[in-house]
């Protein structure tokens, strides 16, 4: 990280230090991955955690809005909840600890606890660049996880989600996933709250999407109205591979989400749509680096973000363009819907563009309810409160009911609709 | 049904003056149409009707069965019976424009205390009201009226005018942007909903329309009144000699 003068620590920062002190002897790994994890530690202790400084967190100041950190400590609870998707196919995380997976032949499934007591392990605690707080954060606690391996040409008959639950605590998984060549099928990641304890998350997924594959990739974040959470998914593509990928933000307190994407095979497709719902003093950052770095990939990305109360949100999108890259197709969107005058959102597009011959576009759009489509429906009879709320859901509902798939739409749906009966 | 009586309206975020002193009076069962140049008022007075908050009614009143509606919100006046069909219907992604249907019915009797319609009841009353209007279901599966020419936009304000039932139908330039075709359908339309307990409000520049929807009385509307009354002889008239002597004997 950038060089700073010393500052004292703050709270979290010390809980962070002194935490780990305590935990180190109980996380799993060999002396190669304890030293892996006092490394990440010795760069929170020596830089902090990153300030508006950092560009990467320019608009989320880490070190001013992380206030405290829970004992590190989670109780382990009992049980999972259904799955988003009728018929999916679930693995468990509880707490941070996986405690059942039910998995199709052709697919396998392994604790990400087992992998670090493994040869190799290693490199499975790599993070991204000096300014990763994230992937220290995780490397540092990291107990468990799924890792997952999907066969070659096969198709998945059910969705598989991967659903991690806690009830309060710090909880930190990592889950390496390789979907083999020409697969298909559609996976959840979903992080829920069951309890009222206050939580830190970090959850670290490493997405490798095997050449022809095609999938669908959701992430689903319903954590508490106090919790922490640092998601953070780095995505391989490739050659010919098609990810859609869908992001759903619809609580938590303090939020950062990453995505980052590596189109490093030829012909790669890419649909990301987000939605980010924002309500009580809430501040979420969904922040994505995209890297085209062979020709002929096609990316669109639009994220639909609702604001309510005093939340704060912040989407930064970069797309990168390599020399070689050329006939790449990127598009960038980011549309909200302010519905509070102390609501707030930042929206930073970022193009960096070394080919000539690609088409490549950014949009922002910041808006209340339109009042004409308001008085429209009120002059059928369709009160404020609810007319309101028909054109908020309508706002989602364009990029949720592009998926095709009517499961998936009508739980998105449902689970929005949830959030907003109880923020209207 | 309807009494306007000296009513003042004013644009709100401004102050400027629209309405200045209009009385109007439309019984039960009559089809009253409303001409006059552009920059008359006549839209103005449609939104001021249905509650538009654009608009500050400043003096006078607007009686609805002998009732005062100037305390009652857009909402409100349309489960009692006020419709308006736009003069531009607004596009609104998102919303399927059969899910709209359904609500605003629903909202509409909830508002009225009755009970809300069953999905087979809703359907049927739909393909029935669309059948009569030439109106193709899947249209009604696209969002309400995005990618609608401007013909399909206009039947389906009258497809939700006829599932409505309202009391009180005001039409704000429903002829605009209609070719002979569908301005016949639309009459048509129209037409059908006529009823000895329903007043129609025909607000047009255009003497055409009132060749479709007969009116039982013609109002010229001038700078935010209503200048000169007749019966359906003075939309002829209009049509022949323009405004101007009906503004000069007014004046």
């Amino acid at each position: 990280m950038n060089m700073q003068s010393k500052r004292p620590m703050t709270a979290a920062e010390e809980a962070l230090v002194h935490g780990f002190a305590r935990r180190a002897p109980d996380l799993p790994g060999d002396t190669q991955i304890s030293e892996a994890r006092q490394a990440f530690i010795d760069d929170i202790k020596q830089n902090g955690l990153p300030t508006r400084r950092i560009e990467a967190w320019h608009y989320t100041d880490l070190r001013s809005l992380l206030k405290t950190v829970p004992a590190s400590e989670a109780s382990a609870t009992d049980g999972g909840v259904d799955a988003l998707l009728k018929g999916a196919q679930l693995i468990s995380l509880v707490d941070g600890t996986m405690v059942s997976q039910q998995v199709p032949d052709g697919v396998s499934c392994s604790s990400f606890r087992d992998s670090l007591d493994g040869a190799d392990a290693a490199r499975l605690l790599t993070v991204r660049d000096e300014d990763d707080i994230i992937g220290r954060i995780n490397g540092a606690f990291v107990t468990d996880g799924c890792r997952l391996v999907v066969d070659d040409d096969l198709e998945l008959s059910a969705p598989l989600e991967i659903q991690s639950v806690h009830s309060g605590g710090q909880i930190h998984t990592r889950h390496p996933i390789t979907i083999g060549e020409r697969s298909k099928g559609t996976f959840v990641e979903r992080h829920l709250a069951v309890g009222s304890g206050d939580a830190l998350v970090s959850s670290v997924t490493d997405l490798q999407v095997g050449a022809g594959a095609d999938i669908t990739w959701v992430i689903s974040q319903e954590q508490g109205g106090t919790d922490t959470h640092f998601g953070q998914i780095n995505i391989e593509l490739g050659a010919g591979a098609k990810l859609t990928l869908f992001v759903a933000n619809a609580g938590g307190n303090l939020v950062r989400q990453e995505i980052h994407i590596a189109a490093k095979g030829e012909g790669s497709e890419l649909v990301l749509r987000g939605v980010n719902l924002l309500g009580a003093q809430s501040h979420t950052d969904v922040t994505m680096t995209l890297n085209h770095s062979v020709p002929d990939c096609v990316s669109s990305e639009t994220f639909r973000n609702v604001v309510c109360d005093r939340a704060r949100g912040v989407f930064q999108g970069q797309i990168k363009v390599a020399p070689i890259a050329q006939k790449t197709d990127a598009r960038m969107a980011c549309n909200t819907l302010l519905l509070s005058n102390e609501g707030d959102f930042s929206c930073k597009p970022e193009l960096e563009i070394f080919a000539d011959d690609v088409q490549c576009a950014h949009g922002a759009t910041v808006t209340d309810i339109d009042d004409n489509h308001l008085f429209y429906l009120r002059a059928r009879g369709i009160g404020e409160k609810k007319a309101r709320a028909l054109l908020v859901k309508a706002f989602i509902a364009e990029i949720v009911e592009e998926l095709d798939d009517a499961d998936l739409v009508e739980a998105l749906e449902a689970r929005f609709e949830t959030w907003l009966d109880d923020h209207g | 049904m309807l009494e306007i009586k000296n009513l003042h309206a004013r644009i709100a975020e401004d102050g400027t003056e629209i309405i200045r002193g209009l009385n109007l009076t439309v019984r039960n069962g009559e089809v009253a149409a409303i001409m006059g140049p552009n920059g008359s008022g006549k839209s103005t007075l449609s939104y001021v009707l249905t509650g538009r908050e654009d608009y500050e009614v400043t003096e006078g009143d607007i009686l609805y069965n002998g009732e005062s509606i100037l305390d009652m919100d857009t909402s409100e006046r349309a489960a009692a019976g006020l419709f308006l069909a736009f003069q531009y219907p607004v596009e609104i992604p998102g919303v399927a424009t059969m899910q709209f249907l359904k609500v605003a019915l629903n909202e509409q009797r909830k508002a009225r205390g009755e009970e809300e319609l069953t999905t087979p009841d809703f359907i049927r009353k739909v393909k029935e009201a669309s059948g009569t209007l030439g109106i193709d279901m899947n249209m009604l599966k696209r969002p309400l009226n995005v990618g609608f020419s401007g013909g399909e936009k206009k039947r389906s304000e009258i497809l939700q005018m006829s599932l409505l039932e309202p009391k009180l139908c005001i039409l704000d330039e429903t002829d605009s942007g209609l070719d002979i075709d569908a301005l016949k359908i639309v009459s048509d339309g129209v037409n059908a909903l006529r009823s000895p307990d329903r007043a129609i409000v025909v607000i047009t520049h255009y003497q055409r329309l009132l060749e479709y929807i007969v009116p039982d009385s013609v109002h010229v509307l001038y700078k935010g009144q209503v200048i000169k009354s007749g019966d359906k002889s003075l939309a002829l008239e209009l049509e022949n000699d323009g405004y101007a002597n009906v503004i000069a004997d007014a004046a």
